[in-house]
């Protein structure tokens, strides 16, 4: 049931997109086309999902044995590069059609704050092993969902001659956001 | 002169959040309120000045290949001085509001993009200027969002109350939804003064 909760919470009350500002620039970057928004979200929901797992054993048996939890920002840093660049070679070698549809997005993923930051509030909220995966894949299909949402509402107004010169493009892709924002809001009398 | 030509850069001609459209995660996540605004605008300003002097020092000593992953050893390390100096002086009222945007500072698209296009190619002082204009162009952007939403939703400045009837104040503004609607505003409105001024400007 707990697990459950996580799960509902992170994907849709506590949407990390649209609620807690996270993983604004791919959210906004690669929200003009369904194809390479698939690919995106895909590869956000994957690397994240590894990423927390690995932090999480690092975390609570290397660092807090050592007594160096203040090098946390540097350490998960440096392991979420090395799951990117892991998770491209990995991939390169064995689902090369996934490879071909995902490859350019993943090195941005280092950069991507959602992922830093799933993996950081796991941490704060001292989840299990099992709640952290639960608490990222939730994550990575929140962001996913959102990210597919957004970009339909754009691939549809975005050329629409209706739409005011001024309001076309970032405006129009934040006041989307904030509409949908709106109606996530109303997913939390789900628990 | 060479100097204030290059802060200016930052805060106006290229603001890293009006024109260049970055670093949006902490610019729709900390404005609540005009304080949390100018505080994470600072702390981002002073990672990004000393990344950028370290990285401009180091410039000739770093390989290219491994560049990427000394950057992001250089930022965290400040990143983690700041946090660390954040928790130990400052209210943990704010700490608490600022939670982990203090340390997702280090995958700020902003710090990378000075650090790879104008730090690792020049000299100490302009990297220096460069930084701080960005910085400050940074602060500035949140620090409009910042009062707007504040204004707006809790009818205060700074925690200044100006409104002080509680049914005047859009409670939607201080939440999410809000935080888009407002930059929204905001980038339609200077997209309107573009194509006043320029027409061809978007």
């Amino acid at each position: 049931m707990n697990l459950f909760l996580i799960a509902v919470g992170a994907a849709l009350i506590n949407n990390y997109v649209l609620t807690q500002f996270l993983g604004m620039c791919p959210f906004f970057g690669v929200s003009k086309r369904m194809n390479t928004a698939l690919g995106m979200g895909l590869s956000v929901l994957f690397v994240m999902t590894f990423a927390s797992a690995i932090t999480h054993l690092f975390y609570h048996f290397v660092l807090i044995p050592l007594g160096m939890a203040y090098l946390q920002t540097v350490a998960f840093i440096l392991i979420i590069a090395s799951v990117v660049q892991f998770v491209e070679v990995y991939m390169k070698k064995t689902f090369r059609a996934l490879y071909a549809a995902l490859g350019v997005y993943l090195p941005m993923i280092t950069t991507n704050c959602v992922i830093f930051g799933v993996t950081l509030i796991n941490i704060g909220n001292d989840y299990t092993l099992l709640e952290t995966i639960v608490n990222s894949v939730s994550a990575g299909a929140g962001f996913l969902l959102a990210l597919i949402l957004l970009t339909a509402v754009r691939e549809k107004y975005d050329n629409h001659p209706d739409v005011p010169p001024i309001f076309r493009g970032f405006p129009l892709a934040l006041f989307a956001a904030g509409l949908m924002s709106i109606a996530f809001m109303g997913f939390r009398g789900l628990i | 002169m060479k100097y204030a030509k290059l802060i200016r850069n930052g805060i106006i001609h290229e603001n890293p959040v009006f024109v260049q459209l970055v670093a949006l995660c902490p610019l729709l996540a900390v404005t609540t309120s005009a304080v949390n605004a100018v505080t994470l605008g600072l702390s981002t300003t002073a990672v990004l000045v000393c990344a950028c002097v370290v990285v401009s020092l180091l410039r000739k000593l770093i390989p290219n290949e491994i560049r990427i992953a000394a950057f992001v050893l250089i930022v965290a390390g400040f990143v983690t001085i700041v946090q660390l100096l954040m928790e130990a002086y400052l209210p943990p009222s704010i700490n608490e509001m600022l939670g982990i945007f203090i340390p997702l500072i280090v995958v700020n698209c902003i710090v990378f993009s000075r650090l790879e296009s104008f730090a690792s190619k020049n000299t100490v002082l302009p990297s220096a200027a460069d930084a701080l204009g960005m910085g400050l162009g940074f602060t500035l952007g949140l620090l409009i969002v910042g009062v707007i939403r504040e204004f707006l939703g809790s009818g205060s400045v700074f925690g200044f109350e100006l409104l002080t009837d509680p049914s005047s104040h859009m409670l939607i503004m201080i939440l999410a939804p809000g935080a888009f609607f407002t930059l929204g505003t905001v980038i339609m409105v200077k997209n309107y003064i573009g194509t006043r001024r320029g027409g061809s400007r978007r």
